[in-house]
């Protein structure tokens, strides 16, 4: 199924859950926050929320910044 | 007087003076070598998306977090609802809840936009961030992010990145007398004797970026502000004399032939 990640669409497997998407895109959870279709979703549910088609997806950390 | 021995807000308590941010610096290694010259112990970093097309270096792998308490900024967001949304996701990155809260209202002069940050600080403060606002050398206002809840209040001195100095020191001294909270001085510095201005007139921090980070040595001019904030502030303390229109001698005349 196709979702769109930080603003390009990407195919991911069916029913993926957050968890899993980070695991294949190398990201340690630690060190992330996940926005699904503007709402933010707290680390503690990375596993039990699945994504759904055409969801939108911003995975963000921390960057330089003044 | 703000005679503090430390700069103190909500709670936490830092022996440096100068806040620093981490961003436009040629490389990672100057910009740790320039943190450590700066003596700072509070920097500013900023939430963005993940580069998922290639593997980047992490700026927290040259941080030591033991050493440096991050303060995430708001840099970017024009409304308060965005820039309430930036201090949540840095919340969710492990950051502590603590804001540089920044509501840009003008895309040219990245002046504040007094409304949305005045709602922004209601909203962050209400939810438990310690919020410290970024906004125009307006005692009106500081007034009003202190009424709000501010834990701390950074008035512009210039532009951001513009290296001006402190281009109202007036106002930055009437904000000082008008309210009780912290005044850190965020964004305008372009060399060491603005930042050394702001301490004299008795800010009690100053932040700054580019001023290092855009020097030709940005570990050199680490170091010149460290050096510039403290005695900046040594002088408030000390007290300085009075300024007056005519001299006045430095050696007595007693004593000299007839």
């Amino acid at each position: 199924m196709q979702i769109r990640l930080n603003g390009k669409p990407r195919e991911v497997a069916e029913g993926i859950s957050i968890r899993r998407l980070l695991d294949e895109l190398g990201l340690h959870p630690m060190r992330v926050a996940v926005q699904r279709n503007q709402d933010i979703i707290k680390r503690d549910r990375y596993e039990e929320v699945v994504l759904q088609p055409d969801d939108t997806v911003e995975i963000l950390t921390i960057m330089a910044g003044g | 007087m703000r005679d503090g021995a430390t700069l103190k807000f909500a709670g936490k308590e830092f022996h440096s003076r100068l806040i620093v941010g981490t961003g436009k610096y040629p490389d990672y290694p100057t910009m740790q070598k320039a943190l450590e010259a700066s003596g700072a112990e509070l920097v500013t970093v900023a939430v963005r998306r993940v580069n998922l097309d290639r593997k980047e270096e992490s700026l927290l792998d040259y941080i030591d977090l033991k050493r440096y308490t991050l303060l995430p900024n708001t840099a970017g967001c024009y409304t308060a609802e965005d820039a309430c949304k930036y201090a949540r996701l840095a919340r969710e990155v492990g950051m502590p809840e603590m804001v540089k809260l920044e509501v840009i209202g003008d895309q040219r002069t990245l002046f504040p936009d007094n409304e949305e940050l005045l709602k922004a600080t209601r909203t962050l403060v209400k939810e438990g961030f310690i919020v410290l606002p970024y906004v125009n050398d307006d005692p009106v206002m500081a007034k009003k992010l202190e009424d709000a809840g501010a834990a701390a209040v950074m008035p512009l001195g210039a532009p951001i990145g513009s290296g001006l100095g402190l281009r109202n020191p007036h106002n930055i001294m009437i904000i000082l007398q008008a309210i009780q909270v912290p005044i850190i001085v965020d964004a305008g510095v372009g060399t060491a004797s603005d930042a050394a201005v702001a301490m004299e007139l008795g800010c009690d921090g100053v932040l700054m970026n580019t001023a290092i980070a855009g020097a030709k040595d940005p570990v050199m001019m680490a170091d010149a502000m460290r050096k510039a904030v403290e005695a900046g502030r040594q002088a408030y303390l000390a007290g300085r004399i009075p300024k007056k229109m005519y001299a006045s001698a430095s050696t007595t005349m007693e004593g000299m032939i007839e």
